[in-house]
Order: C-alpha cells, then structure tokens, then sequence
C-alpha cells in the first residue's frame, strides 16, 4: 500500500518477498515543487506588479542603478526558480536510481484521489511511475534546472523577472503532470497547460503587439491539435471504457491488428500531437513563437513541450505498431516536416529562427522514428536533441544578450539577433563559439557526438523497418529513408552556416558596438558547458549492437542501455510488430547494412560541415541594411514558402469573413430582431388588451356578460 | 283557459321588456316597464303565488317604479328624446350575445316539460290551503329564514341611510 | 306552463341584459338591471312549483334587496350628476387607459 506521499507503508506485516519492490521517493513531490516555486513568485510578481507595469510601458526594461544592485523583485525568485527544479531533479534521480536498482518491470500507479467520478466514467489524479515517465521526468527537471539557471542571468535586466520565473515554473508543473499522468485526461490537463505558459512566456512582452500576437497565435494553432486529441480520447472511451494507460493498453493488445477504429484513434492523436510537436501543417506557431525571451525558446520549444507529441506517441505504441497506416502517416508527415523545415532554415537571417526551423526538422525526425515503430529510438534523438537544442538556444541567447547591451550602449536599432550584424563573435565569446559548436556537430549528426548515435539509428530503422519481411508500404518507406538522408545533409549545411555568420569572418556589428561585446557572466556559460558535456556522452548509453563490434561502437562499456531501459514499454508494440512486419531487414534499399550505412551517413555529415565551412566562409555576407533583396528560390526560401500567406487567404480571411457575417447579420439583426421583437410584440399585445379598458360600463358588462355566457355553455355541454 | 291568459299577459310582459329597451325617452321606458311588472304580477298568480304578486305590485311597481320617476324628474331627464342606444359593431356583438345566451337558456329549459304538478307544487297547494297565501309565506318565512329575514331589515336600514349619505347635497 | 314561465324568464333576462349593454343613460341602464332581476324572480317561482314553498321565500328576499339596491344606486347616481351634468356612461371614463 502506499500513502498519498508515495511512501510504502506496509501493514505491518512481513512480506516475503525479495529486495525487488520499487519503493518510489516522494513522487508527488517533484511535480508540487515546481507549482510552489510558482505560487511564491507568482505572490511576488503581483506585489511588485506596479513597478513591472510601469516599466513594461516604459519598453520592458528597468534600470539598475550604478551599484548594479538588484530590485527587490529579483532576490527571492533567483534562488526559490531554480531550486526547486533542482530539488525536483534530485528526487526525480533517486526515484530512477531506484527504479533501476530493483529493475522495475511494471509500471507503478500511485492515486492521490479521484478527479472525476461520473458512473462508467472515472478518473483518478493519479501519477504513474514508469521507465518512460521517469526519463521525461528527468530531463524535464534537468534540463530545465540548466535553462533556469541561464535564465537568471539572461532576464537580469527585466522588470518582469519575477513573473517570468513563475511561468516558467508554473510550465514545468504542467510539463511533468503531461509526462507523469496516468492516464489520458490527466496528460490532456498537462497538454493544455503547457499551451496556456507557452502563450504566456511567448507574449510575455506583451506591450509588443507582434509578440502577444504570436502568443495568440501559438494558443490557437495549438487548440486546432487538441480537437484531435479530445476526439481520441472519446473513441479510446467507447472502445475501452476507460482511459487510464495500464488497463487500457493491456486490453488493446488483443485488438485487431489494422482496425478501423485504432486508425482513426491514431490519427486523431497524431492531430494532437502535429500542433503541440509543429509537424506539417500546424507547424507555423513555432517560428512566430521565437517572439519569447530566449530561454523560454529553449526550454519550451527545443526541449520540452514540443516534445510532448512525440510522447504522445511513445506512451501510445500499441495502438501504433497496431495501424500500420497510421505509423505510415506519421513518418511521412515526420520526414516532409524535417525536409520543409530544413530547407526554410537555409536561408534565415534570424539566428532564432534558424534555430526554430531546425527544431521542427528534428521534431520530423523523431516522428518518423516513432513513426516506423522505433519507438525507443525516437525517445532517444527525444533525448539527445533536448541536449544540443537547448544548448544552441541557450548559446544563441548569450549571443542576442551581448548583442543586445552593445547595441543599447551605442543606442543603434539594429536587430540583434539578425545574424547578418553578427561576425567575427568568435574573439569575444569563446565558451559560448566552442559549445555552439559542440551542439552544432551534434546535431549534424557527427561521431562519436550524441546526435549521430540518434539520428543514425531512426534513419536506419526506418530502412529496417520498411524492408520488413511482410512489411506494408516497402517503397514508401525507402523514400522516407532516402529524404532522411538528404535533409540531414541539409541540416549540416544551414547549421554550418549560422555558425559562420555569427562566429566566423569579418566583424560586421559596427566599430562602436564592438567595444562592448564581451562574453555573458558565469551563471550563463555554466549551463552551457553542462549541456555540452552532455551532447557529448549523452549518445553513448544507446550503441546499436551491431556497431558494438566496430570502433564506432566505442568498445563493451556501452550497450542498447536505453533500448532495454525501455523494453517494459515497448515491449507489447514489439511483439505485435513481430507477428505482423516479420523479420526486419539487414539490408538497407541500396545495400549495405547497419555499419557502412552508419559509416556514409557520419562521413556525409562531416564532409558537408568542412565544405560548407570553407565554402561560406568566403562569401561576403552584407550588413542587413545594406542587403540586397532575394529572388527567385531564395527568395521563396525566406518567405517560408509563402505558408503563412496561404493559411491567411485560405483560412484565416474566410474565417474572419464569417465571423463578421455571423456577427453583423445573424447576432445583430436575426437573434437581436427576435428578441427585440419579442419585446415589440409584447407592448403591442399589451395595448390591444388596454383597449377593452373603456372606462365605460357598458363593456365591462359586455365582458361580464361573455363571460357568464361562457360559464353557462361549460356547465350546460 | 289559463293557458290563453297565461300568453296574453307573456306577450305583455315582453312586449313591455322590448319597450323598455327600445323606448326613446327615460319615462317611457319607465311606463313600459310598469306594464311589465303589471303582468309578470299576473303570471305570479297564475303561478298560485298570491301573496308575491301583490307584494310585487305594491313594492315593485308601486314604490321602486315610482323612486324611478322622482329621480328622473328630479334630474330632469324627462325632455330627453333622443334615442341614447349605442351603434356600431358593439350593439351587433351585443345582439349575437345575447342570442347565443337565449339560445343556450331556452334549449335549457325547454328540455323538460312539466304538465302535472309534482310534490313540491302540491305543498304549495296544500300550504296555501291550510293558511292561506299570506300564511303560507309567512311560516317559513318565520322559522326556517328568520335570520335571512332579520339581517334583511338591518340590509334595509343600511341602505336607507346609506341613500340618505349619499343623496346629500355639497358634505356634510 | 311551468316551461313557458321558464323560457319567458329567459327571455326578459336576456332583453334586459341587452338592455345593459346597450344604453346610454345610467338611470335606464339600472332599470334594465331590474328587469333582469324581475325575470330571475319569474324563474323562482316557476321553479317552486317544483321544488316547494323556498322558491317564493327567495323571491321575498329578492324583492327587498332590489328595493334596497336602486334606494342606493339612485342616490348614486343622483351624486354622479351633480359632479357631471347628465347620465350618459359614456362621460364616465375615469377608469380608462
């Protein structure tokens, strides 16, 4: 038995059975000391919310004085932000300790009391502690204590600086209720928050129309995707009768394979998850989303929330591995996300959108992992990328910080995060260049960083996979591989490219504002150098086993640690998949096996970086205000294939249209006109009735006189 | 025999109701409802109800009929010859109403034709037999409605002196 | 003769409440009235035939009450004129909208 605490209290007497009884650590702790850490800089914020309006109004900013002291605001939530996370992450790692140590295989439910309870309806609040929850979990709480960190070096100049930490908090809340719920309605409260801090910190400079625009904008994309979700969710209650994740996933394994109704269920989640995860075609939130403050850029939409769809799926395997065409829809919309994504990074001048794009690519990517019904693999470039992502964000927000303070010393409006003012940072940033660079060859999927164990491995299993003895759509899945491939030379290249332009080359900031870059203070670069570390080893806990033979496997200390970590989650889409793909391929489509394609896949990658290194290094990139207008392709390019436009004429015009039809027409003339009418028709009554009042006898005895007659006629028929 | 005079005086009596309706002026209608009530008091003693048709001349025709008369006189309404009855769709709606009522009221009552006296009639007969017409309204009058009777007559000094307030010229 | 008496009854009822209905003058209008109530004694006593002596007894009671009732309604009306100048309803219209 086990108290709302999560503590085992055992009744007192002994049981027999071995040390293997996971015995959870205060569970409920880690996802309530975020929500305190909420509350107590929430009161605070508000307290001091006449001293944030003021210089919100005043452009965002607050002056310190000269003694560099800071506001009253900012004490407690630098200390109260970040240590809570910290504290959650511990506890979260003596719970994996733990769960590790007694090598768990079930997961383990722990329900505090019931939400809902309508009759056949139930749903408790309740926590489940799984292999899969545990690992979220801890990034979550990790990487998040690293960006809360960089945060309150980053926000130091902000006003606002108590209400951005309580968001912030008040999102890793919902985060880990999305990743530790046990059942489908308590991830869909996690899903629905994360959206609602997501608009919060996106608009979090909300004088700025463009930026509460954007923060609109991420909460409606977003609630186009949870009309998915919720629609899943009633079908998985009609199926199932319940919506918790243990029964329900273990009555689904005896469903037929291929079903119509597991499609439908499947896709409609994948709905869900394309707005939260921004997969074609609700992607289009994630770049206006870059409005946001940094680290907001790199917690939310790098390695957290736009996670969320990917764990949608990962928590939903067996009803994956159980519809072929939805894992085909999956990793095909994945792999067009992460080729279209890919080439609208190539030619951004905005390193956050460069970034953004990229995010969205690996997102494709970790679909189609998912997607081909690896799912321990799509958790694991999930993972890798929540390193190297937040890293990029973070360096990129050291970057745009320096920037920014050189540019308001010399009051210059340039932009400071367009990259074509940037140049030459290497000289006065040299931790954040080195683990920029880090995290670039990470991502482009070089050996031995963690990047290429990842990505290698969704790209070989989606050749695997689709070459499967009684695999379904054998072509479409070679496609797949082959646009794989393409769009991570291409990451290489735009990746490779924004690093020249901000670090490499000519300084092209301007004589003046040059004197005042310099490198951002401790409390930002530890971060840095913390998930540079981990980009690096982070790839080695997941070595194929056939690479293991090779040297690339980095020899018998590491192994498909997170492959068996995950088993217990996996393991039912596993066997369906067995009794229906058959025996996965050996062979890639154009020969080869796992190793040479490994082998290709790292050279490409390293040889595009070196290339494009030398390649764009010479070219001469212009000041933004000189540039030259784009055409042609480049132009298209840029202007993000002109999506937006389109969703504006197809869409959103359309919309509007209606709606002030709706408005003008039928609420103001029909539904007023009924009303008002009502009321017409009432006063008119009333005045045909007011005519019978005479004032002369002679009618009200005419009345009388109808009315005897009346009672007459009913006693006599 | 009785039958004849029985129709003779029923046309009277309506011949005098429609006059009252119809007649132009105040005190003419007052006459045609003098002869009204002239022959409905002969209809009451065909009726073998003596002692009200007297009381119906004496009180009625005599003493209201004539307080009619004062008062008319008193207003001096007696020059009044114009015809006062209202026109127009209400007087028509009037007419269908009545109509509808008579005709409901007739086919009521014309249902059940009675020819031979019943027991309540030969009660009467024997009543106005044994003590006479005047006594024959007297003994319930006297034992069962004494109370009817008594609050009667404080209803008839209400009225008296409630005429009397009211009648007064200017206040007090 | 018992149903004659009733459907005369009937019919002066009916006359004088057209009566009612129909004129102007006040005095005539509460003659009328008492033309309705001379019917309604008509029916009383045809129905004592019937039923006993009680019918003539009402008719007694009635006969007072009219006598009471136009003392006072004349006296009403005779305080009406003096505000007014004549007993035309139609002139009465205080209680209209």
């Amino acid at each position: 038995m086990y108290n709302a605490l999560g503590v085992s209290v055992q009744g007192g007497q002994a049981t027999v059975e071995t040390a293997a009884q996971f015995q959870p650590f205060f569970p409920g702790l880690i996802i309530l000391l975020p929500l305190i850490g909420f509350l107590i800089n929430g009161a605070l914020a508000l307290r001091h919310a006449q001293v944030s309006a003021s210089a919100v109004r005043l452009g965002g900013e607050l002056d310190l004085d000269e003694g560099g002291h800071l506001p009253a605001t900012h004490t407690l939530p630098s200390y109260v932000a970040p240590g809570v996370m910290l504290v959650a992450f511990l506890i979260a790692s003596v719970n994996f300790a733990r769960m590790l140590s007694v090598e768990l295989h079930d997961p383990h439910v722990i329900e505090y009391w019931t939400w809902i309870a309508t009759g056949a309806f139930t749903v408790e609040a309740a926590i489940q502690l799984d292999q899969l929850s545990i690992l979220m979990t801890m990034i979550v709480t990790g990487v998040g204590f690293l960006i809360h960190l960089f945060s309150v070096g980053y926000m130091r100049d902000d006003a606002g600086y108590a209400r951005y930490f309580s968001y912030l908090n008040l999102f890793i809340f919902f985060m880990l209720v999305l990743v530790m719920g046990a059942s489908y309605p308590l991830m869909f409260v996690g899903w629905e928050g994360v959206g609602l801090c997501s608009y919060l910190l996106i608009g979090f400079w909300f004088s700025d129309r463009e930026k509460s625009d954007a923060g609109k904008k991420a909460f409606i994309v977003n609630r186009i995707g949870d009309v998915g979700f919720l629609i899943a969710m009633f079908l998985l209650f009609g199926m199932f009768g319940t919506l918790d994740f243990v029964p329900l996933f273990s009555q689904a394994a005896d469903l037929e394979y291929g079903s119509r109704l597991v499609t439908a269920v499947t896709l409609f989640l994948f709905l869900g998850a394309a707005g939260k995860s921004a997969q074609i075609p609700l992607y289009v939130w994630l770049p206006d989303a870059m409005a946001g403050p940094t680290p907001v850029s790199a917690l939310i939409h790098a390695a957290t929330m736009v996670t969320a769809g990917v764990y949608l799926v990962a928590r939903s395997s067996v009803l994956y591995a159980l519809s072929p065409i939805a894992s085909a829809t999956v990793a095909g919309v994945g792999v067009l996300t992460a080729l279209f994504a890919a080439t609208i990074a190539l030619k951004q001048n905005d390193i956050k959108k460069v970034l953004a794009y990229s995010t969205i690519s690996q997102l494709g990517y970790m679909f189609v992992g998912v997607g081909v019904g690896a799912y321990a693999a799509g958790i694991f470039h999930l993972m890798t990328h929540a390193f190297f992502k937040a890293l990029l964000f973070l360096g990129a927000g050291a970057v745009i910080h320096s920037m920014h303070h050189s540019l308001h010393r010399t009051n210059n409006h340039q932009d400071p995060q367009d990259m074509r003012n940037m140049g030459g940072l290497r000289t006065f940033m040299p931790i954040t260049w080195g683990t920029m660079w880090v995290a670039t060859f990470a991502i482009s999927g070089i050996w031995p960083f963690a990047g290429f164990f990842s990505k290698d491995e969704i790209i070989w299993q989606t050749a695997a996979f689709g070459g499967a003895a009684k695999a379904p759509y054998p072509m479409l899945y070679q496609v797949y591989w082959v646009i794989a491939l393409v769009a991570a030379i291409l990451t290489a290249f735009y990746m490779t490219r924004m690093m020249v332009m901000t670090f490499h080359g000519a300084s092209r900031t301007g004589v003046e504002e040059v004197k005042h870059l310099h490198e951002s203070p401790p409390v930002m670069w530890i971060p840095l150098i913390a998930l540079a570390l981990f980009s690096v080893v982070a790839g080695w806990i997941n070595v194929p086993e056939a690479l293991r033979e090779t040297f690339i496997g980095l020899g018998p200390l590491t192994g498909e640690w997170l492959h068996h970590w995950l088993e217990p989650i996996t393991e039912q889409a596993h066997h369906i998949q067995e009794l229906n793909l058959g025996e996965v391929a050996e062979q890639a489509p154009f020969g080869g096996g796992e190793v040479a394609w490994a082998l290709v896949s790292t050279t490409l990658a390293l040889v595009t970086v070196l290339a494009s290194f030398q390649f764009l290094r010479r070219q001469n990139v212009k000041v933004a205000a000189e540039d030259t207008e784009l055409s042609g392709l480049s132009k298209v390019l840029y202007n993000k294939w002109y999506v937006d436009e389109i969703y504006d004429r197809l869409i959103v015009q359309p919309l509007i249209k209606s709606s002030r039809f709706c408005w003008k027409v039928i609420d103001a003339r029909v539904i007023d006109g009924v009303v008002n009418g009502v009321g017409w028709a009432a006063r008119a009554l009333g005045f045909i009735v007011s005519m019978f009042q005479t004032g002369t006898v002679n009618m009200y005895a005419f009345v009388l006189t109808i009315g005897a007659l009346i009672i007459l006629g009913v006693s006599v028929f | 025999m009785i039958e004849v005079l029985f129709y003779v005086f029923a046309a009277v009596a309506l011949g005098g109701a429609l006059g009252v309706v119809w007649a132009k002026s105040p005190v003419g209608s007052l006459l045609y409802m003098v002869a009204t009530l002239a022959s409905l008091a002969c209809i009451f003693v065909l009726l073998e109800a003596h002692f009200l048709a007297a009381i119906q001349v004496i009180v009625y025709a005599g003493a209201i009929m004539v307080l009619f008369l004062f008062v008319i006189m008193l207003l001096n309404l007696g020059h009044d010859y114009q015809r006062d009855l209202k026109g127009g769709a209400f007087s028509l709606l009037s007419f269908v109403i009545i109509g509808l009522m008579a005709g409901v009221l007739v086919r009521q009552f014309g249902e059940n034709a009675i020819t031979e006296p019943t027991a309540g009639g030969r009660a009467i007969d024997a009543a106005l037999a044994q003590h006479g017409a005047v006594g024959a309204i007297a003994q319930p009058l006297y034992t069962t409605y004494v109370v009817p009777f008594e609050i009667t007559g404080v209803l008839l000094l209400v009225a008296i002196v409630g005429a009397l307030v009211l009648a007064k010229k200017g206040g007090r | 003769m018992i149903t004659e008496a009733l459907v005369l009854s009937a019919m002066i009822f009916v006359l004088g409440t057209f009566g009612v209905l129909v004129r102007r003058n006040a005095i005539i209008m509460f003659l009328c009235i008492e033309l309705q109530l001379n019917a309604v004694n008509l029916a009383f006593i045809a129905f004592s035939r019937l039923m006993g002596i009680d019918g003539q007894v009402f008719v007694f009671f009635v006969m007072t009450v009219a006598a009471a009732e136009a003392a006072v309604g004349l006296a009403i009306i005779i305080s009406v004129f003096r505000h007014y100048e004549t007993v035309n309803v139609d002139n009465f219209k205080l209680l209209r909208w």
